[in-house]
């Protein structure tokens, strides 16, 4: 499948919450097709990063591009259309069917015809059962609602995908389903995904590309090989030695077991 | 059933078809009013402060107030823009309804939509749904539970505060309750109290059906809440659709002898070929007003009410020449007519029990003077604050122990029962009589004369049929007569009805 999702280009964006950078002077490139992960502490920013590129926060200061295309340029409602958003607390609409919700985006956009055979096939594509179509979003467990998510913000064909901390709530075997699914849902759909996440294991698993952020800024950007052969800066290695410690130490008990 | 209940439920569907227009008209306004401001107070938080002390301090208000206040508010609007608006019955009595059920509406209706979940509110953001989208696909249907219930809130306050309405002349089950309070009625009392009661408790329950429809999502329960609602509604409308002409309204104040001789009157106009309404339990400020605008076609009122209220007038004349005057002021002022005298005057007179003016020898005022530090007054609600009151101060030194208001109905039985000793009697009342009261004389002349008057409407001032049909009222009723008549109304037992006092008052007329 040929790549559909566009570049990513921010220059020199900013953004102050009162006397607080969350975003602090950043550019940056994202290569069409790339899954980009950005890691780092909580208030480190990079939610707020994320959150501009969708005009959900608006930068004080820089521009940002999706293709060639400035995101001011855009009606945010326009924009925001065009690009699939999954975050934590996933708000699924709790008054509307499973189908309902994930054809949302499509009755926004008018195209309502055909809409039942794209809710099969998207819920195929995220591996639920047919018969969720009918069903309650309290009706179904949370690894199956951020499933329902994912395919809601995929129903438009949208070529790039922002994930805020998107597996962050779900326990770790249905997490681990998920992350690999939705690699696997990347490559295949040909996307641009940009996925926060405080997780360095994930993020080392998951992306072909790392940002490491702290205090609004990005300290550290590399491949996962690069992360762990640690020439990639303190603030990189320090996040590191947490899933290597944890490595190491189950290699460990392993091999004396 | 007897005919007590007979006579009460025979004016209910008229007056519950006015209680129900004037109830959904005021709760629909509310709703257009709050649903609006509701949203925008969910999207800025000082809208939302200001919007909701503005309903809470409203709802302060007693809602007698609040209606009574839209009076004089409404009659300096139209005078402001040059008339032509009513200060009277419908539109005072929406406009008090409507702020009475703005609170609970908005509060709710806030709540709602602030209530909604942040995460879905993000979600619908990026999603890409504009303002009015997020508001039509997923803040309002989360919110309309809450939001419905604000408005069964509103609902049975309305329906009960509707009551109230009759004070400014808008028909309502109230005319039952007032009337028989006022006549001590009390299965007139019961019926608008029971009607309005299951009026509150079936719209309730109806507005309860669409809420859980609503919040289920079982649309088949919310249409047939709402087509219920709107076939009450159709119903109650349908006699407005059929326009009538030669519709007259006679006025009354809310006492017996008004309502008796609101009915006299419209007996003849009957006779005479209209067709008859009656507006009862009107203000005294109100029922002048409403007659030079209009809204009313007759009403009797008194020579002293005119002369001290509308007339400002503090001095005492000869009661022809008062007569006089007042005809001429209505006339030039407000192009009201005078038709004439009834014949009888009902004015303030004090009353003492028989064994206190035998033994303290009391005849007129000035007795009264003598032993009024010694006496309890009762009186009713508005005589203290009358010009009247202050002119019989201004000539006899009269200074009472203690003063007390009552209504009318409970003024007797607390002079008769020694609970005061003096009060201020209307002439006309035949309960004085039946009780042996004695009136105390006025010598001196402080009081002036209160002949009962007919007052007709500009534009009726030249309908010669309507004047024709009630031109021989004119000096016909005798003072024992009226009192007689008030009597049957207002005792305990074998009660009359006005209608039927005013048929007996008919058969007596002086020829």
């Amino acid at each position: 499948m040929p790549v559909s999702g566009p570049s990513i280009r921010l220059q020199d964006v900013s953004r102050r919450y009162a006397t607080v950078r969350a975003v602090d002077g950043v550019s940056l490139d994202i290569a069409a097709g790339s899954l980009v992960a950005l890691v780092g502490l909580s208030g480190s920013g990079k939610s707020t990063l994320l959150k501009m590129i969708n005009r959900l926060v608006e930068p004080d200061s820089g521009k940002i591009f999706v293709g060639d295309e400035p995101v001011d340029s855009i009606d945010p409602h326009i924009l925001r259309r065009r690009i699939g958003y999954v975050f934590q607390n996933i708000g699924l609409f709790p008054h509307l069917t499973i189908a309902r919700n994930i054809a949302i985006g499509l009755e926004l956009a008018g195209e309502t015809e055909g809409s039942a055979d794209r809710v099969a096939e998207l819920l195929d594509l995220v591996e639920l059962p047919q018969d969720m179509a009918s069903r309650m979003p309290d009706q179904l467990s949370g690894g199956q609602q951020q499933r329902v998510g994912v395919a809601r913000a995929l129903a438009t064909r949208p070529g790039l995908m922002l994930m805020d901390e998107p597996f962050g709530a779900l326990d770790p075997v249905t997490r681990d389903n998920l992350t690999d699914q939705y690699k696997a849902l990347h490559d295949k759909l040909g996307l641009t995904t940009i996925i926060v996440t405080h997780d360095m294991a994930e993020a080392l698993y998951l992306a072909d590309r790392i940002l490491v952020m702290k205090d609004g800024q990005i300290r550290a950007d590399a491949t996962p090989a690069e992360l762990l052969s640690g020439n990639a800066g303190e603030e990189a290695e320090a996040l590191v030695a947490i899933p290597r410690a944890q490595a190491a130490h189950i290699i460990a008990l392993s091999k004396r077991s | 059933m007897t005919g007590a209940w007979q006579q009460a439920l025979a004016r209910v569907p008229e007056l519950l078809a006015a209680h129900v227009q004037i109830s959904v008209s005021a709760l629909a306004l509310a709703m257009i009013i709050c649903l609006p401001l509701a949203i925008w107070a969910a999207r800025s938080p000082r809208v939302a402060a200001v919007a909701l002390t503005v309903a809470s301090l409203i709802q302060t208000i007693p809602g007698l107030a609040l209606l009574a206040l839209f009076y004089p508010l409404l009659l300096g609007v139209s005078a402001l823009i040059g008339g032509g608006i009513s200060a009277f019955g419908f539109l005072p009595a929406l406009l008090a309804l409507t702020l009475y059920a703005l609170l609970p509406i908005l509060r709710n209706a806030v709540t709602g939509l602030a209530g909604v979940d942040p995460a879905v509110k993000q979600a619908a953001d990026g999603l890409g749904m504009t303002s009015a989208q997020k508001l039509y696909y997923v803040e309002a249907p989360l919110a309309a539970p809450t939001i419905m219930a604000g408005i069964r809130t509103a609902a049975v306050w309305t329906i009960g505060a509707a009551t109230l309405s009759t004070t400014v002349g808008q028909p309502s089950l109230g005319d039952l309750i007032f009337a028989g309070l006022q006549t001590q009625n009390w299965t007139l009392v019961l019926a608008g109290c029971l009607f309005s009661a299951a009026l509150a408790i079936s719209v309730d329950q109806l507005l309860g059906l669409i809420e859980r429809g609503i919040r289920e999502r079982r649309r088949i329960l919310a249409w047939a809440g709402m087509a219920i609602i709107a076939a009450g509604l159709l119903i109650a409308t349908l006699p407005l659709l059929i326009t009538r002409d030669n519709v007259v309204v006679v006025g009354a104040k809310n006492f017996s002898e008004q309502y008796i001789l609101a009915r006299l009157i419209g007996s003849r106009l009957e006779a005479a070929g209209y067709e008859v309404r009656y507006r009862d339990g009107l203000g005294s400020a109100v029922v002048y007003q409403a007659l030079a605008e209009g809204d009313i076609d007759v009403y009797v009122d008194y020579s002293g009410t005119i002369w001290t209220n509308q007339m400002q007038r503090t001095d005492v004349q000869p009661k022809a020449a008062m007569l006089d005057e007042i005809a001429k002021w209505t006339s030039a002022s407000h192009g009201v007519k005078m038709l004439g005298a009834l014949g009888f005057e009902n004015t303030y007179a004090f009353a003492v029990r028989p064994d206190d003016a035998r033994k303290k020898s009391l005849e007129t005022l000035d007795d009264l003077a003598r032993v009024s530090s010694d006496f309890n007054f009762g009186t009713d609600v508005e005589f203290l604050e009358r010009p009247e009151w202050q002119m019989v101060q201004d000539i006899y030194p009269i200074r009472f122990k203690t003063a007390r208001s009552f209504s009318p109905t409970f003024m007797y039985p607390a002079l008769a029962s020694g609970e005061v000793d003096v009060i201020s009697a209307f002439s006309s009342d035949g309960r004085i009589a039946a009780n042996g009261f004695v009136i105390l004389e006025d010598p001196r002349g402080a009081v002036p004369s209160y002949e009962a008057i007919m007052l007709l409407a500009p534009k009726r001032g030249s309908d010669d049929k309507f004047v024709a049909a009630l031109n021989s009222l004119t000096g016909a009723i005798t003072v024992e007569n009226m009192r007689e008549a008030n009597y049957t109304v207002d005792r305990e037992g074998d009660k009359k009805t006005p209608t039927q006092a005013a048929r007996w008052l008919n058969d007596n007329l002086r020829e």
